[in-house]
């Protein structure tokens, strides 16, 4: 079946200057693939992340904190009023959640939710020599496990242990490996309360994210209590969610009923997630540009094809060719090249994915991994190739508007 | 001829003026009938604007004042559009360079102005572009590239091109121009046998004044003005 006669123009103008042609299309295939390649690993590791802290961090954690200090009861009482005040001095208070039974009880009773109490400090580990700043956390077992996954990353031990085993401590992978503890050691925690305890180590975990790893460790409640001498103290609610997305509204909710900083995990992980949100910023201009590149190549073959084919556009005109037809012709062959690049860029990009996904490393960052994390989907495809198309398309229209515009008598006027 | 039916084409005082500082009157007030089936020379001296009398008689330029009508239609308030849609079924050009399309074979230029009217399939329109490869004695070029034939055979396939959708009216400016003697003779046939045989109109600007003298009639064009 024969060609439109204007594709049928359009490829053999292309294949005419193959060169050139080829030169357009390795710009737009390659830019294709990188687009497809780059945007797999970056929201490959960004998903991850996001997926690992979802499903590892409680979704809400309500703190002893207040988002504001309070205001003085003279700042109240006159609100309009320009008030100076001097020699304030802070209320030494007892750090913790107050009423938090109370808070416990009202949240357990919410459906959709599970929570879980806790008691957070910094402790000093002592082991072989070796003094290790960590975090330490007071949990409940059987409700931590309903709010965390930190059952699903133990490597060795279990969360019960904490139960069974008298001073039981479970320790993150990372700190395990400074200290070189190993499981059942016994290590020397020492609170800046000054109280000392020996604990046994009856379980390590690894979350995957590396900051945790390093830092976290946990016991039972009642010994993170005595190790902080805060008898009956909870300065952390843990809250899960079955729906992740409901995070944000019901930790605003929770803090205008309680008062306290609840912080959704949005908020929790704010630093890495604007991280990414500049490398977003970065990486897809960086990679959009190399299809603007492409295009200034398309845009320039066009333009010489234009130049080139003054003569032919003079006859196409007078025999007949609106001003519509020339111009498709020229759009067609930017159309060509976008789609060709594109198809062949599809092809190279998921090659370069499967590529990477066979490459095995070891990597710790903010989370670790053993090679690439990828992130397979058709939106990049499409994204990439409506891109690369309508760049193409549009590179083409420039040149290809020019020409529709000729005047035929000038050109076979000038032409013999 | 039926007295009936309208001339091939006409043009009816027409005039083209290049606008600028100094403006240059290239065609003025030409009143002109081509009747179907006559073969007309323009001739006159270089400048004299016999090709840009042409380009208006074939809807390739515009007019400054006066008008051109084709069997009848007036194309004085015609659309680019319509102009272009004129020229593709009713009227074949031929130039002095053969412009044919490098990248297309002989055939495949042929077929160009049928494909591009669309009143044929595409086997109909290879039959059609073949058949009049033919008759110009090129049916052996036919799958040949423009460039490996010689400027008369060239000239041939771009008047077989001019034929293509069998337009009524041929315009050709200054045909023999790159072509020997001979050659020239040989092309000046064909037009006069379109004309006679076939009944089509056709119009020759050509510089030669033996080949000029072969045609039905012949105009003399002076500073834009048809002479005696």
């Amino acid at each position: 079946m024969a060609l439109p006669l204007a594709l049928d123009i359009a490829l053999r103008h292309l294949l005419h200057r193959r060169r050139q042609t080829l030169v357009s299309l390795l710009g737009v295939t390659l830019g294709v693939a990188f687009f497809i390649a780059i945007s797999a690993m970056l929201q490959g590791f960004q998903r991850d992340f996001i997926s690992r802290i979802i499903d590892i961090q409680p979704h809400i954690i309500v703190m002893d904190e207040v988002r504001e200090p309070p205001r003085q009861p003279v700042e109240r009482a006159f609100p309009d009023a320009a008030i100076l005040l001097h020699g304030l001095k802070p209320r030494e208070e007892t750090r913790g959640l107050r009423g938090a039974r109370n808070m416990l009880a009202t949240l357990e009773e919410a459906s959709g939710l599970h929570v879980a109490p806790a008691l957070s400090g910094n402790v000093l580990i002592h082991f072989g020599g070796k003094d290790i700043s960590v975090n330490i956390t007071g949990i409940t077992p059987d409700q931590e496990r309903k709010v965390t996954h930190i059952e699903k990353d133990l490597l060795s031990g279990t969360l019960d242990a904490l139960y069974t085993t008298s001073n039981a401590i479970i320790l993150g992978e990372g700190v395990a490996k400074k200290a070189g503890i190993r499981k059942d050691d016994l290590i020397t925690v020492v609170s800046p309360a000054g109280v000392m305890m020996k604990m046994k180590v009856v379980a390590l975990f690894s979350s995957g994210i590396t900051v945790l790893d390093n830092f976290d460790t946990y016991v039972l409640l009642k010994k993170a209590q005595v190790l902080q001498n805060r008898p009956n103290v909870i300065n952390r609610l843990k809250i899960r969610l079955d729906d992740v997305e409901q995070a944000a509204p019901l930790a605003a909710r929770i803090e205008r009923q309680f008062g306290y900083r609840a912080e959704p995990w949005q908020e929790q992980s704010r630093n890495v997630l604007g991280i990414y949100v500049i490398q977003n910023a970065i990486m897809y201009p960086t990679v959009s540009a190399i299809l603007i590149v492409a295009c200034f190549g398309i845009f320039n073959v066009i333009s010489t094809v234009v130049f080139e084919k003054t003569r032919d556009i003079g006859i196409m005109k007078s025999m007949g060719f609106r001003d519509s037809d020339v111009r498709l012709v020229f759009v067609m062959e930017g159309l060509i090249v976008g789609i060709v690049g594109t198809l062949i860029g599809w092809l190279i990009g998921w090659l370069l994915i499967e590529f990477m996904a066979s490459l095995k490393f070891e990597m710790e960052g903010f989370v670790k991994a053993q090679g690439f994390v990828l992130y397979r989907t058709p939106r990049h495809y499409l994204i990439s190739g409506g891109m690369a198309v309508l760049s193409a398309t549009l590179a083409a229209w420039l040149p290809a508007r020019r020409a529709s515009r000729l005047n035929p008598v000038d050109i076979v006027r000038g032409a013999g | 001829m039926s007295e009936a039916s309208p001339p091939a084409l006409e043009a009816r005082a027409l005039t083209r003026e290049l606008p600028g500082p100094v403006p240059v009157t290239l065609v003025r007030g030409i009143d002109l009938t081509i009747a179907p089936g006559e073969f007309v020379a323009i001739t006159g001296p270089s400048g004299s604007g016999k090709s840009s009398l042409l380009y208006l008689l074939g809807l390739l330029d515009r007019p400054t004042a006066g008008t051109v009508l084709l069997s009848g239609e007036d194309t004085i308030g015609s659309s680019p559009d319509r102009l272009a849609d004129l020229r593709l079924a009713r009227i074949g050009f031929v130039f002095q360079f053969h412009f044919l399309l490098p990248e297309f074979s002989c055939l495949a230029n042929v077929e160009i102005p049928i494909r591009k009217l669309g009143r044929l399939g595409g086997t109909a329109a290879r039959r059609r572009a073949s058949d009049l490869l033919e008759q110009l004695e090129l049916g052996e070029h036919r799958q040949k590239l423009p460039e490996q034939l010689s400027g008369g055979q060239r000239q041939r396939v771009a008047i077989a091109r001019a034929l293509a959708n069998d337009p009524p009216l041929i315009l050709a400016d200054e045909p023999t121009g790159n072509l020997d003697s001979r050659t020239a003779a040989l092309v000046f046939d064909i037009f006069r046998d379109l004309a006679h045989t076939q009944g089509r109109s056709v119009v020759v600007v050509t510089h030669d004044a033996a080949l000029a003298r072969t045609a039905d009639r012949r105009i003399h064009l002076v500073d834009g003005r048809i002479e005696g």
